[in-house]
């Protein structure tokens, strides 16, 4: 416990002291995306490795709160409220899917979240009069909450940086706490939760409607630091990029998914500007984990770690839980 | 009037296209329980095949041949190398198969451009065909004959011959098949191959009237997802039903509602798999 307070301290520093070493723009800003995707890929982690649902459409959340902020803030609202009724009009939405999703689980569950991505997409493609289509949205400048200026590269990243820590932690103690290990009783073992009392499609439900809550926050970010939201941030392929954030880093450990989206994060800003086959890689990378690292990194080099430290001892680590839908 | 009619008729010629689209793939769906997400990518390599090879001086059928077995091939190759490996694993199936489109989509709009390419129709078939004052699109309703010969086909297949009773048995109960000596991994080939090859000659037949363009794949794609949700999974008579449903409901969508086109087309499948998850002619539960 005592080393992994210092390991924590010392992330901690690094992570505050990146702009301050790193002195270009374009990298801090970077590491202001990869913030932004890592809580998008955490918040979906807790539907895909805690609740053992692959949702297909966790994109739409992010764009929803996006357009919805933009909506609000171009109708009169300011900064805060727009912030505010946004997140709520998205987790609202996020509701109102949980209850259509689950009414089928496995394969079931992923089509229906990927047809009602496809609705959100398609609304933000084709109502013009709302969305512009595919123009997108701009949005006019960052706010500056509690009078800080947070316009300039560094500043947001340390704005990024709370809240990515605040919600971090909530969801860290989330997956701790009783609900947290209820809702992996519900992946795991359905039937057997339901015969000791618990209500497992309100269990799951309440994950889905935090997923998207959390998912909206990374999208009130998003919005905050690209200015701008079109509907290419919402398409399937972007759902598709945050679920294999999750899946490569690992869907059974929490870090996993920080992890997935550093990752892809770097690689498609790195080889974008090289080359233009990123999707070609994108399904590359997606067909090369699934086949041949089906638990992630983080699991797979814990597992090498155990062995290293020991390895006079027979060491059987335990295989992770496989993020699996119930049958 | 006229514009009804002539609605209703690309509605029609459209829903032959979309069975073409997604009777393989429903039955693929039906018997391997996954939903190919690359059947989009298959259409519009089909569609590419086919555009490649008209525009190097081949005949229109010659092209369309050439389109179903050049991505049935690839069909298999797919299946046997990758889905194969992942046996059990329906998870990683699905998302193997969006992986794989992403990779077609991509590598066809570095092989192929960003412009659309376009394919004439057979020029036999190019004058329209006048009927009681009106002019009927000939080729539209040739397109509209083959899905038709293709589904009496198909049916046959499926309810008078052996390999079709097999197949039917493998939707039905998987396990039991396997119990009672059917080769249901050979048919996984078969069955897959054959989705393949349909999405093939489809693309290419569909391409004078949808030119093949990159984005195609996903425009495809959620129409065949929303027919065999409709229709049910693995069910011949639903993929039918469903593909003129779904050409009704798009066409109209998109004449008359441009603006809530997907939405409208999206609806009627969410409140399928929430009031009806086996669709309306499903054996499998999705």
């Amino acid at each position: 416990m005592k080393r992994g307070a210092i390991v924590l301290i010392v992330i901690a520093a690094v992570l505050i002291a990146v702009p301050l070493v790193i002195r270009n723009e374009f990298y801090i800003n970077l590491a202001s995306q990869i913030l932004i995707y890592a809580l998008l890929a955490v918040s979906l982690n807790l539907l895909l490795g805690y609740g053992g649902m692959v949702s297909l459409g966790h994109a739409s959340f992010l764009g929803l709160t996006a357009y919805a902020t933009i909506l609000f803030f171009t109708w009169g609202a300011g900064h805060f409220t727009a912030a505010i009724l946004a997140i709520v009009f998205s987790t609202l939405c996020g509701a109102l899917f949980g209850v259509l999703a689950l009414r089928a689980t496995g394969i079931g569950f992923l089509m229906i979240t990927l047809a009602l991505g496809q609705i959100v997409w398609g609304i933000a493609y084709r109502a013009n009069m709302l969305t512009d289509g595919d123009n997108g949205l701009r949005f006019p400048a960052r706010p500056s909450p509690f009078g800080i200026d947070i316009a300039s590269a560094p500043k947001f990243y340390w704005f990024t940086l709370i809240v990515f820590a605040l919600a971090l932690f909530v969801i860290w103690r989330l997956t701790q706490s009783p609900f947290g290990a209820a809702l992996q009783g519900a992946r795991d073992q359905p039937r057997r939760m339901r015969m000791l009392g618990h209500n497992v499609w309100l269990i799951q439900w309440f994950a889905f409607v935090l997923a998207a809550f959390w998912g909206s926050v990374a999208g009130l970010l998003y919005v905050y630091y690209n200015l701008f939201i079109s509907p290419h941030a919402i398409s399937l392929q972007q759902s598709a990029e945050v679920l294999l954030m999750a899946i490569l880093g690992g869907a059974s450990t929490f870090t996993g998914p920080i992890v997935g989206a550093i990752i892809i994060t770097l690689v498609k800003n790195l080889v974008s500007s090289y080359v233009d086959r990123w999707n070609t890689l994108l399904g590359a990378i997606f067909v090369i984990v699934i086949l041949f690292m089906p638990f992630g990194l983080v699991p797979g080099v814990k597992q090498l770690w155990a062995r290293w430290q020991r390895p006079a001892k027979k060491v059987t680590v335990a295989a992770p839980d496989k993020p699996e839908c119930a049958p | 009037m006229q514009f009804w009619i002539i609605q209703t008729l690309n509605s029609i010629a459209f829903g032959g296209l979309l069975f073409l689209l997604s009777s393989g793939f429903s039955l693929a769906f039906g018997l391997m329980r996954i939903p190919n997400l690359a059947h989009g990518g298959f259409f519009m390599l089909g569609a590419y095949f086919g555009a490649t090879i008209t525009h190097f001086g081949g005949n229109f059928w010659v092209a369309v041949l050439g389109a179903g077995l050049g991505v049935g091939l690839i069909g298999i190759l797919f299946e046997r190398f990758i889905l194969r490996r992942l046996a059990g694993n329906v998870q990683g199936q699905v998302l193997v198969t969006l992986g794989v489109s992403f990779i077609i989509a991509d590598l066809c709009l570095m092989i192929w451009t960003g412009d659309p390419w376009t394919v004439p129709a057979p020029p036999s078939l190019r004058p329209p065909l006048l009927f009681g004052g009106f002019a009927f699109p000939t080729f539209r309703l040739v397109v509209l004959g083959i899905a038709l010969v293709t589904a009496v086909a198909l049916y046959f297949l499926m309810d008078r011959t052996r390999l079709g009773a097999m197949i039917r048995a493998g939707v039905d109960d998987m396990e039991m098949a396997r119990g009672v000596g059917i080769p249901v991994s050979l048919l996984f080939t078969v069955v897959f191959c054959l989705g393949a090859v349909l999405a093939g000659l489809g693309g290419t037949l569909g391409a004078p009237m949808l030119n093949a363009y990159p984005g195609l794949d996903s425009d495809m794609l959620p129409l065949a997802l929303i027919v065999v949700i409709l229709g049910g999974a693995g069910s011949l008579v639903g993929a039918f039903v469903g593909s003129f449903a779904v050409g009704f409901l798009y066409n109209f969508g998109i004449a008359l509602f441009p603006d809530l086109a997907y939405f409208i087309l999206f609806l009627p499948m969410v409140l399928v798999l929430v009031f009806m998850p086996q669709g309306l002619f499903g054996r499998v539960p999705t």
